[in-house]
Order: C-alpha cells, then sequence, then structure tokens
C-alpha cells in the first residue's frame, strides 16, 4: 500500500543533503537560525526535569519547617508502595485508553462518512471539529453542570429519571466528555488518511467486482493503519495528561475513582505539600511516558521516512 | 435498465449518507448548540426539567459576566497568548529554516529532540517550576505564562513550520541565488508568500493552545495574572443557580478559538499531527 500513498500524496521533497565537512564557519552560519529556540527549550524543558530528579531525592515537605534531609530513593520506596499512586495509574491507563478507543472508533465511523460528497460536507465537517475547539475546562463544566446534573442535566430532562450520572458513573462520565472533544481530532486525521487513497486503485477494485465492505476492510484498513497508529499515539500523549476534565467534573472522586497521575501529582504537591514524593511521582511519570513516547517517535519516524523517500 | 438504475440507486444511496452525516454533525455540535441557548436565559429557565426549549432571550447573563469583572482576566488571556504566539514564531520560523531548506547536520536527531520535549507530561516539571518561579518572585506574574506557553508550543511550531517550509520549491530559490538575490531578498520575495498561510496557521494553532491552557494557569497564576479558564472556574457558586451564567461565560471564553479554528480548519490536523499528516 505504501506505493499507493507515495503515488497520490502530493510530493514534498526531501531536504537536501547537509554539506558534509563545509569549514567551521560555514557550519556555525547554518546552526545560527537553530540556536535561540534549542536553547529556550533545553533551558526551559530540560532543567526544570533535572531538578526534579534531584528534589526526587529529599525528604521534604513543606508544611515542615527545618532540613531537607536527603533520603536516597525512599521517596520512589513509598510512592511505588503507595496504594494511592498505584490506583491512580490504573486510572490513567483506563481513563486515557477509554477516551483514545472510543473515540478513535467514532472518528473513524465520522471520518468515512465525511470521505463521500454530500450536500453541506463543509458545514458538517465545520459542526463536528467544533467540540474540540471549546475550551476544555468549559467544555468539562458544561458537561458536568448543564448535562450531568441529576436535577436539571439535559440527560434527565430528556429522558426522565434521577439518575446522578457522576457520582454513579465517574469514570464513564469523565471518558464520555473527553470522547466528544478527541472524535473530531481523530477524525481529522483519518480523514486525510481516507482523502489519500488513490481513487483510481479504489475504482480498479470495483470493477473487479470487490464490494464495499471487501474495499474497507481490505484496502481501506490496512492504508489506515498508520494513520491510526498516529492517532492513538498522539491521542495518547494528550490524554495521559488530562487535567481539566478530572479537577472540574469529579474533583479525582469519588474516593479516588477517577484521580489520575496528574491529578495524583496536583493533590501531593499543593494539598499535602509533599515535595520530594510528589518529584518522585513525576519522574515515575516521565519514565513511563519515554515508555510510551518510544512507540509514538517509532511511529511518526515511519511517517518521516516515507515522506523522505519520496 | 440497470444502467439508468445505478446511478439513480447509487444517488440516493449518498443523500440517504449524507443525511446521516448531517445527523451526527447535529449531535456532536448539540452541547455547544444547548450551552449558547442556555447563555441567553434567565437562571430559573436554566435550570428547569423538563429542559425549556422556548423563551425571551435575554442578555442578562452576558452583563453579570462582565459585572463580576471579566476584562483583567480577558486581557491576560490575550496578552498571554498573543505574546507567547510572537515569541513562538520568532524562534520557530529560523529553526525550522535551519531543519529544513538549509539543513544543520544532525537535523533529524534535533526535531527529534524538539518533539520529544512536547511527549514531556507537565506534572513533572510542575513543582521546580513553581519553585523556580517562586524564589524568583514571578508567580501570579503573566510573563511568566508568556514563557511558559512559548515553551509549550515550540516543538509545535517548528514541526510545522518545517512541514510548510519544506513546500517551497528548491529550484526558484535556487534560480534566486544564481540571480544574486540575497538571503533577505529570497526570504520576502520567495519564502514568505509560499509560507505566509502556514505561518498565519501555525498562529493560530499555538494562539489556541496558550488560550485554552488550564494545568500551569491554575498552579502557577491567581488574582493579578489569572486568565480565562480561571475566571470560568471562579464563576461556580456552591448556592443559588448559576447555569445560565457560566454558560454566558463558557461561550464568551470559548469564542476567539472557535473563530480561529474554523478558519484554520484546514491547517488544522496538520498542525495536531505535527505536520506529519498533510
Amino acid at each position: 500500500m505504501t506505493d499507493v500513498i507515495t503515488r497520490t500524496d502530493p510530493k514534498p521533497q526531501a531536504p537536501v543533503a547537509p554539506a558534509k565537512g563545509g569549514s567551521a564557519k560555514e557550519r556555525w552560519v547554518r546552526r545560527a537560525p537553530l540556536l535561540p529556540a534549542l536553547i529556550f527549550a533545553i533551558v526551559v524543558t530540560q532543567v526544570p526535569f533535572l531538578v526534579t530528579i534531584y528534589l526526587s531525592t529529599l525528604d521534604w515537605n513543606a508544611l515542615r519547617p527545618g532540613d531537607r534531609p536527603f533520603v536516597g530513593l525512599d521517596n520512589y520506596v513509598t510512592v511505588l508502595t503507595d496504594s494511592r499512586l498505584r490506583s491512580a495509574l490504573l486510572n490513567t491507563v483506563l481513563l486515557t485508553a477509554g477516551a483514545v478507543i472510543f473515540s478513535m472508533i467514532l472518528g473513524l465511523m465520522l471520518a468515512v462518512l465525511l470521505d463521500r460528497k454530500f450536500v453541506g460536507r463543509s458545514v458538517v465537517r465545520t459542526l463536528l471539529i467544533t467540540p474540540f475547539l471549546v475550551m476544555p475546562i468549559a467544555a468539562a463544566l458544561l458537561w458536568k453542570h448543564a448535562i450531568y446534573n441529576p436535577a436539571y442535566g439535559l440527560i434527565n430532562g430528556l429522558f426522565g429519571g434521577s439518575t446522578d450520572w457522576i457520582s454513579s458513573y465517574p469514570k464513564a462520565a469523565v471518558i464520555t466528555t473527553l470522547v466528544w472533544q478527541w472524535t473530531p481530532f481523530m477524525m481529522l486525521i483519518l480523514l486525510a488518511g481516507l482523502q489519500s487513497q488513490s481513487e483510481e486503485v479504489l475504482e480498479a477494485a470495483r470493477v473487479d467486482g470487490a464490494n464495499a465492505w471487501q474495499i474497507f476492510v481490505r484496502m481501506t484498513l490496512p492504508h489506515l493503519r498508520q494513520y491510526l497508529e498516529l492517532g492513538a499515539l498522539l491521542g495518547s500523549i494528550y490524554l495521559v495528561n488530562t487535567f481539566d476534565a478530572v479537577f472540574s467534573i469529579t474533583q479525582g472522586g469519588p474516593g479516588s475513582a477517577t484521580t489520575n497521575l496528574p491529578y495524583e501529582i496536583y493533590l501531593t504537591t499543593f494539598r499535602k505539600f509533599e515535595y520530594g514524593e510528589a518529584s518522585a511521582a513525576g519522574v515515575i511519570v516521565v519514565i513511563l511516558t519515554i515508555i510510551v513516547a518510544t512507540f509514538a517517535l517509532r511511529v511518526i519516524s515511519s511517517l518521516f521516512r516515507m515522506e523522505e523517500s519520496r | 435498465m440497470t444502467t439508468l438504475a445505478a446511478p439513480a440507486r447509487r444517488r440516493l444511496a449518498s443523500s440517504v449518507w449524507g443525511i446521516v452525516a448531517w445527523i451526527a454533525g447535529i449531535v456532536f455540535v448539540f452541547p455547544v448548540i444547548w450551552m449558547v441557548l442556555t447563555s441567553f436565559k434567565q437562571e430559573q429557565a436554566a435550570a428547569s426539567n423538563p429542559p425549556t426549549w422556548v423563551f425571551t432571550p435575554t442578555l442578562d447573563q452576558y452583563a453579570t459576566v462582565f459585572d463580576r469583572n471579566i476584562t483583567p482576566f480577558l486581557l491576560n488571556s490575550l496578552m498571554a497568548s498573543v505574546f507567547s504566539t510572537l515569541l513562538v514564531i520568532v524562534l520557530a520560523t529560523p529553526a525550522a529554516y535551519a531543519l529544513s531548506l538549509r539543513p544543520v547536520a544532525k537535523w533529524t536527531d534535533v526535531l527529534f529532540f524538539f518533539i520529544s520535549t512536547k511527549m514531556m507530561p507537565a506534572v513533572a516539571a510542575l513543582l521546580p517550576v513553581y519553585l523556580l518561579v517562586k524564589n524568583l518572585g514571578m508567580l501570579d506574574n503573566i510573563w511568566t505564562m508568556v514563557i511558559l506557553y512559548t515553551s509549550m508550543n515550540l516543538p509545535l511550531a517548528v514541526w510545522m513550520m518545517r512541514s510548510f517550509l519544506l513546500e517551497v520549491p528548491r529550484e526558484v530559490l535556487e534560480a534566486g541565488e544564481v540571480d544574486g538575490a540575497g538571503l533577505l531578498t529570497s526570504i520576502r520575495k520567495i519564502i514568505l508568500p509560499i509560507v505566509s498561510p502556514g505561518l498565519a496557521a501555525t498562529a493560530l494553532i499555538c494562539f489556541i493552545f496558550a488560550w485554552n491552557e488550564f494545568f500551569l494557569a491554575v498552579n502557577l497564576t491567581a488574582t493579578n495574572a489569572g486568565t480565562s479558564p480561571i475566571f470560568l472556574v471562579g464563576f461556580i457558586s456552591s448556592e443559588g443557580l448559576f447555569l445560565a451564567r457560566l454558560c454566558a461565560a463558557a461561550t464568551l471564553l470559548s469564542l476567539p478559538v472557535l473563530i480561529a479554528g474554523w478558519l484554520a480548519q484546514n491547517k488544522l490536523v496538520r498542525g495536531l499531527s505535527m505536520g506529519a499528516v498533510k
């Protein structure tokens, strides 16, 4: 299928091979435009992380005056044996996976619908991307108060009953809100994938007597694989950090049913003031993210190679 | 017969799928429509069960929002978003140039370094950033947010601008060089006209992310530098009805991004996928 992609995409050119050798001055002239951004990124993103590693080795509670003794890996032991962190980890996986999988399925269905020509297609596309553009905290508050509320929320208002949706189904309530916001994102990526299919190849398959379902399963889905992977991984990277929805819809509750890692670290830092433990938890999150990100980078770099091989 | 029936059947099928797509679109946008409708209601009508469909629209809730002094929050959001977007563009565009048209030796490594900073969760850096900002006396300061939002959007902008710069036809650039055009001339005459739509789209997407950001804002700002999302959270009261007011504020604060996103929708997917998907 790769050759299909190659033939149908508009052809961007691969960058010219960087000059090998060249004088030192020439190399610095090339580097100069890059340096401000690179230095900025290193200072603002890497230095705090190094500080986090240092802080994670201290026994430091901001409410307790006095010294902050070095305790080595004790904070990691505390954090990893604490059942709160394990449940936060599990909740993070459930919320992220739930939101990514459902928004992916819905996004695929909508992308297939939008790939056809019909009256007002661009209007429908605009309607469909709108949820993604609503300020996330506004979306979360809207769902909490205008939709889930047991007394005057839209669900009970339309269908009757007096279910308290948030306390009865806290995870589903958070996931539904996230799916509503992220389905448009998945749809846009998958739609781009669908539209990069070669119309001639599909037409040829039709002439050969393949029905729509066969074409979808045998040709479209394999073609979409990279786009599905990309959507899932970018979605995971953004959604693993979900904070707004948890903060405003459930405050991590009831109990700790929806407390994910970002919210747990927020509580440890700004409610319990356990700076050492919060830092250790932060380092663990980064390690987990690196594992996910390694897969993400592999997917992105395969798209990248595709682009270069043209 | 079949030659006549087949196109007709296809037309029928396509209009049926068109209707399904329209229904899906309306279902998805409905919570937003409901938010906007509710913002024009009185509080009692907003909190009625069953829901009120017919009502006399009122601007009372919007008046309340402005009475509660939304303006400083709006200005803070505007400052943080506009200045961080400008800074991002100023930093990212030359960097993208050095990673595409005139690449440095290890340009792939640099690109992947940028994207890896995007993958690092903000929670992990929150505490040191908080402590540093506190020691510098820059808590609740809008310039702190400008710096942080710049670093948040920089990888996205570098990747996006790179993918737009790669569309500049090399032959034209080389022809310009042969004709003796200096760097500034070729930027102004050749590169800018081609990438300016891309530049605008990149700026819009950075603006959207900065405008919507909540996690850093809630932890690092308070009354002086509070941004719009902070205003929205402070708007909820435990007593009395507040739904219509909340919807008015949410509508107002979502509006800039809705407009920006609708304008940039053709480039949205490219930005969100860091330029990987055209």
